[in-house]
């Protein structure tokens, strides 16, 4: 920890104070499409930071799938719902103490898993293009998992499909 | 541009914290450079695009302002940037004010990995592709942003009009440049390149029956995610005044426009790359070429006139076609782009695996599709000299018609031109 500050450390504390700053106004705020849309400086926050960790293929995916994606499913989802606007501001499932528990117990976890974990150093020298690589270890040793989640989203997207017919098929009938 | 970074830090003896300062001075710079280029490109095609849409009315277009009104796009920039930025009351002010800079974040970030030339390209991503479909999915949040954050129907219509035809035409986008990377194995925009070749032959383009369904597959996607006619429901004017951007004035709405035809040149930029050899030059290899700025220089005018063509294209289906209907425009989509698409992959796929890179079918096919396809372009083009003449009348080409003292004279139009226009009238007259 006694190295200079150099401007990589500079940009990470900076993307992770974005990265933070943003999820905690999409918790926090009452205006649900504006918690959206906060989302989108999670994502980024969190697609730099796997830019800065050099894992360059994992960055780009971050993007395209959570922004170009996840995001845009959900503003449609709540921009499609009725009174959005007027809406309360969230459900109460649960009491805050529990809630509040469950997050420090989780956050605790996380601490010790980034403090205790025997993470592999690498030398920055040895940065790498990693796109070839996590092709060929997701057709060779990962290729079963790399599968089954394919047919895992295929059963999710049947699903999606029968659920979206039967309620079209019901307005049909009546 | 480490490597330049580097010897400049050298140079000048720097160290530690300078170092870093100057690379960072440096990417900001090279940011600076591209999103210029980048402005420069869409101003250009503004006017390119009101001059052809002239011609094909048979009228003139903008033509005062500078040369044959080149100095047009500056004119209507300057009066964009000095009119009032209206905010309407009942905005959600901070997204209204942030949805343009989004949509121009998105289009022309995707600039950085754009090959103009083989060392003229500000970051060769290794991730290149992918990273161009990826950032320009921020145009997506934009467009939703700014029709939510309108708080008006026809910019909120328009705005997720806009977003599921992009989100949904992206599928069959994505499949078909997914064709090309398998051929070349590469996610590199210039490693892309350096598969190919410069003859028509040994582009992507005319690789095999399938590639060369797939350039076409990509082109009407990419027409549709850039809201282009006749894909253009999102500003469909006689449904929703204007869409997503009804409530915009002055440069904010200006951004709207320059990211749309910034993102004309990156889908020609990005169709060049991927099926038509980039800057490669015929005959000459990427070697040859590394060493010498002369044919640097020719790469790159090989690259934008490529593009160019690609922007005319677009241009010309504009004022060509009427718009779909929105259930047109789904059923194009899912019934026949992403089947069509998926075979295209798996054909590649099937393709790579039957027949070795280089043997004789193999470049018999090359040749063969380039046969059709040039087939093909010369029949196009015979129809379209065909029906041009065949209209009876010439093109109304004034300008060209100016006598010595510049006005327009009956007589030089008749003598280059014939004299159609007479004679059509005095039929109908006799």
């Amino acid at each position: 920890m006694n190295e200079p500050l150099t401007l990589v450390d500079l940009v990470f504390y900076g993307v992770a104070a974005l990265t933070v700053l943003s999820g905690a106004y999409a918790v926090f705020s009452g205006n649900i499409v504006r918690a959206v849309f906060s989302l989108m400086g999670t994502f980024f926050g969190v697609a730099v930071l796997y830019g800065l960790l050099a894992a360059d293929f994992v960055a780009v995916i971050q993007v395209l799938v959570y922004v170009g994606g996840i995001l845009v499913l959900m503003l449609f989802a709540v921009m499609l719902s009725g009174n959005i606007e007027t809406a309360a501001r969230s459900n109460r499932a649960g009491s805050i103490i529990l809630g509040g528990l469950v997050g420090i117990v989780l956050l605790l976890f996380l601490i010790t898993l980034a403090v205790q974990g025997p993470w592999i150093q690498t030398d920055p020298e040895a940065y790498r293009a990693t796109t070839a690589s996590i092709g060929k270890m997701l057709l060779g040793k990962a290729l079963l998992p790399f599968e089954l989640l394919s047919v895992v989203l295929l059963g999710v997207v049947i699903g999606a499909v029968v659920i979206a017919r039967s309620r079209k098929s019901e307005e049909a009938d009546s | 541009m480490e490597t330049l970074s580097n010897y400049i830090a050298d140079y000048l003896e720097l160290s530690g914290l300078a170092r870093e300062i100057l690379y960072a001075v440096l990417i900001v710079a090279v940011a600076a450079g591209v999103f210029m280029v980048a402005l420069t490109i869409s101003g250009l095609l503004t006017l390119a695009e009101r001059r052809v849409a002239g011609r094909i009315q048979s009228r003139v277009g903008p033509n005062r302002v500078g040369p044959l009104g080149l100095l047009q796009w500056l004119a209507d920039g300057l009066k964009l940037i000095m009119k009032e930025d209206l905010v309407p009351a009942a905005a959600d002010g901070p997204l209204f004010r942030l949805a343009p800079y989004l949509v121009i974040v998105g289009v022309f970030a995707a600039f950085v990995s754009v090959p103009f030339g083989q060392l003229l390209i500000a970051a060769d991503l290794n991730v290149g592709v992918i990273y161009l479909l990826a950032i320009t999915s921020l145009v997506t949040v934009g467009v939703l942003m700014s029709g939510w954050a309108s708080n008006n129907k026809w910019s909120l219509l328009g705005g997720i009009r806009a977003a599921a035809q992009i989100v949904s035409y992206e599928v069959p986008a994505v499949l078909a440049v997914l064709s090309v990377v398998l051929l070349s194995g590469t996610l590199s925009m210039q490693g892309i390149i350096a598969a190919q070749g410069g003859w028509p032959w040994h582009w992507y383009l005319f690789h095999n029956p399938f590639t060369f369904l797939a350039f076409f597959l990509y082109f009407t996607a990419a027409v549709a995610e850039g809201n282009r006619t006749p894909f253009d429901l999102p500003e469909a004017e006689s449904e929703l005044v204007s869409g997503y951007n009804t409530e915009y004035s002055g440069m904010r709405f200006a951004g709207f426009f320059l990211g749309e035809f910034a993102n004309i040149y990156l889908m020609s930029a990005i169709a060049t790359t991927l099926f038509f050899g980039g800057w490669q030059i015929p005959g000459v290899t990427p070697e040859q070429q590394a060493t010498s700025w002369g044919l640097q220089l020719v790469g790159l005018l090989i690259f934008v006139a490529k593009a160019s063509i690609g922007c005319f294209v677009v241009i010309w289906l504009r004022w060509t076609f009427p718009r779909l209907r929105v259930d047109q425009l789904m059923s194009v989509c899912y019934r026949y782009l992403v089947p069509l698409s998926l075979l295209c992959l798996a054909a590649n796929a099937v393709y790579m695996l039957l027949i070795p890179a280089g043997s004789m079918i193999d470049r018999i096919i090359h040749y063969g599709t380039a046969a059709f396809g040039g087939l093909v372009g010369l029949i196009f083009l015979w129809r379209v000299f065909h029906h041009i003449r065949s209209v009876g009348d010439r093109l109304d080409l004034n300008v060209l018609a100016r006598g010595q003292k510049g006005r327009f004279d009956p007589r030089i139009q008749a003598r280059r031109y014939g004299k159609f226009r007479k004679k059509r009238y005095s039929k109908e007259t006799g």
